[in-house]
């Protein structure tokens, strides 16, 4: 085991070239760019056996990884805010053809007005393209992630292609210290690629994607719904056979933090996750009951295991670092609708922040968890609150 | 390379029993393009015509592995098959991109440049029949002056469209492609030994097949082959290649039929006045000046 000192984009690149992807499609855009030019220097120095296409653009980077997964093989793409709203048809394609492509994602905010920092804006466009979503915390969850997303994309049950999703620049150009697994252990933990149902052959030749016309179409979609829905089960076990062999569990589809006797909770996504932990823990030290659940995973949803951990919490605030206008955060949406399926009604917070890489600080954090912990007791608090914002509202 | 011909041309069928109109100067191209190509080669179609009429589950008319992709992106989905293929030690295949004119010189460019740009393995047929007529006869960067489409209606203002037809071969032969040329199915053993020459070309190759359409032009379909040879005879669409940086004019004919004849015949033609056929074989005479003087040798 190797232990490396690298940036985000630069563990995305040490997990492909772990995964042994047979081809990389790249197209460069700020802030992915690290990753696809150290894959082409891993390509060019022969420690990744690999093609890599220099596309025009990326909806041709996706759609050339689609046509290396029509036949079965092993493929990799990153990009990031436009590029991933300029490849946008591609994605449900993707997932409708049950390709198991696994692309990189450097959370950036989308135009206009341009920012090249990070929000999610840019994935949460594309929550509903069929994805598996997943987010990280940190670079060694990167790294890690890259490597599980490639197994659980290609169980035989779940054939769907999985976004990895970093935050642009907090995460992606942020250097941290990253173990590096040993290539023999990754080869053991994620066999050869096997699609026998799903890519065409010169011994089986096939068809792929076709039209399905008004009688059998529906019946497409519900059972891409149920495989993604039970996608569930096989993260989880990925994540506990991931944990077993290099020691480090993530807890699957959530992260369950400080939640047990709870009164107020904090629900978020990728890097933040990391610095509410430390003041998570300086309010515990105050005596406040504060929790944090880390979503994972946004597609599939994890409804009931997020009402399981939330039942008897008084309320929850969702922090979304992106916002569809006219509404509210997704992520809020998605929680509410999970806790009214439960039956559970704890008082509920959206936080909007992050916006065009505004800064969220400890102290924005603290002043989160002190508004959720007066709705606990009774307080009535604002429903949607944006966070360190510069003007009046 | 033996020449290929109506005898010793093989029966066996890869593309049959889709959807297409009687008289499809389309499915013709990649029917017997198929024939030559043979088992071992992956069909790549973008969203038109001919993959609207030959995936519809669960009826498939491709006998080999065929694969649709989203419009933009014919070129690029076949360079990732063809880069799969390689990368799994698969030999002795074929990639093949079947485009219409709309998928290759309008949505596709980007993709069938970077393609050509980075010499994929791959051969890609552009087959013409000048609109699209998949979603109902709209112009494409590939209508030519004077036709009427849903798009380009003729009125008392504007004879259809009123732009001339781009010219793929030249913005493809710019790329400095290993291969490229111009056909017709109204000559399909020139079309034939163009196929043959892209199947044994080491890099990218282009070939643009001019494919009529009874439904988009408006003609009686048992035409459709007899219209396609006037086309070419009439000077109106011309046989060519590039080869080793090279242009070679196929057919040189000393005269051209009328255009009038080969215009008339035709719905999409039958406004246009004196003036406008005037424009039409200007246009012509100047593309054949230009191609005579540049490319004879």
């Amino acid at each position: 085991m190797v232990k490396k000192f690298i940036c985000g984009d630069d563990a995305v690149a040490e997990g492909v070239r772990l995964a042994r992807p047979h081809v990389i499609s790249a197209y460069p855009i700020t802030p992915q760019t690290v990753t696809v030019e150290k894959l082409s220097e891993f390509v060019e120095d022969g420690s990744l056996k690999a093609e890599y296409i220099h596309v025009e653009s990326e909806h041709s980077a996706l759609a050339c990884a689609i046509g290396v997964s029509s036949v079965g093989a092993r493929a990799f793409t990153a990009t990031s805010s436009q590029g991933l709203l300029y490849m946008a048809e591609n994605l449900p394609y993707a997932s409708g053809a049950r390709m198991p492509i696994v692309m990189m994602v450097a959370n950036r905010s989308i135009a206009l007005p341009w920012s090249i920092y990070g929000d999610q804006m840019d994935s949460m466009f594309l929550l509903n393209s069929g994805w598996i979503q997943v987010y990280v915390e940190d670079a060694q969850e990167a790294l890690d992630m890259t490597i599980q997303a490639y197994k659980i994309a290609e169980t035989r049950e779940v054939m769907l292609p999985v976004m990895v999703n970093l935050d642009g620049f907090v995460l992606t150009h942020t250097y941290e210290v990253v173990e590096i697994p040993a290539q023999e252990m990754v080869d053991n933990f994620l066999p050869t690629i096997k699609m026998p149902d799903n890519s065409m052959s010169m011994e089986d030749p096939k068809s792929l994607c076709i039209s399905a016309g008004n009688t059998t179409n529906l019946e497409f979609r519900i059972k891409q719904q149920i495989d993604t829905e039970n996608s569930v089960s096989v993260i989880e076990k990925v994540d506990k056979e991931f944990g077993d062999m290099f020691g480090r569990y993530y807890g699957g589809m959530l992260e369950a933090y400080q939640c047990e006797d709870a009164e107020a909770v904090l629900v978020a996504t990728g890097s933040i996750t990391g610095t509410s932990r430390i003041v998570l823990d300086e309010l515990r030290k105050e005596g406040k009951k504060v929790g944090l659940l880390k979503l994972r995973y946004l597609r599939p949803f994890p409804t009931a295991k997020l009402a399981e951990i939330l039942e008897n919490v008084k309320a929850v605030g969702v922090l979304d670092k992106s916002i569809s206008f006219g509404y509210e955060g997704s992520i809020f949406t998605n929680v509410n609708s999970a806790l009214l399926q439960s039956g559970i009604m704890p008082e509920t917070v959206n936080f909007i922040g992050g916006l065009g890489g505004r800064d969220i600080t400890k102290q924005n954090i603290r002043e989160m968890f002190e508004s959720l912990l007066a709705s606990a007791s009774g307080e009535k608090q604002q429903t949607l609150q944006y966070v360190n914002v510069r003007c009046k509202l | 390379m033996e020449r290929l011909n109506a005898k010793n041309l093989t029966n066996n069928e890869l593309f049959y029993g889709h959807k297409a109109c009687g008289g499809c100067g389309e499915a013709l191209a990649v029917r017997i393009a198929m024939k030559i190509l043979g088992e071992r080669t992956v069909s790549v179609l973008p969203a038109g015509c001919m993959s609207a009429v030959s995936f519809n589950y669960p009826h498939m008319c491709f006998t080999n592995n065929a694969i649709i992709t989203p419009f933009a992106a014919t070129a690029s989905v076949a360079t990732g098959v063809a880069a799969g293929l390689r990368a799994l030690g698969v030999e002795n295949t074929h990639t093949v991109g079947f485009a219409g004119d709309g998928g290759t010189a309008d949505i596709g460019l980007q993709a069938l440049s970077g393609a050509i740009d980075r010499n994929e393995q791959i051969i890609y047929f552009c087959n013409d029949n000048e609109a699209y007529m998949n979603t109902g006869i709209q112009k494409s960067g590939l209508t030519p002056y004077g036709s009427k489409t849903t798009t380009t209606p003729a009125g008392k203002n504007l004879p259809g469209s009123i732009t001339m037809k781009k010219n793929m071969f030249e913005i493809v032969a710019a790329h400095g492609i290993p291969y490229a040329a111009t056909a017709s199915i109204g000559y399909l053993d020139d079309f034939m030994m163009k196929v043959q020459k892209a199947m044994a070309t080491k890099g990218t190759s282009y070939i643009h097949v001019m494919a009529p359409c009874p439904t988009g032009w408006g003609y009686p379909s048992e035409i459709t082959v007899s219209l396609a040879k006037e086309a070419v005879d009439s000077g109106l669409w011309f046989l060519a290649e590039y080869e080793d940086g090279e242009f070679t004019l196929n057919r040189n004919p000393k005269e051209f039929t009328p255009a009038r004849d080969y215009l008339k015949k035709q719905i999409r033609f039958k406004h246009l006045t004196e003036v406008d056929i005037n424009t039409i074989e200007e246009h012509r005479d100047k593309t054949w000046a230009r191609m005579r003087k540049n490319w004879m040798r």
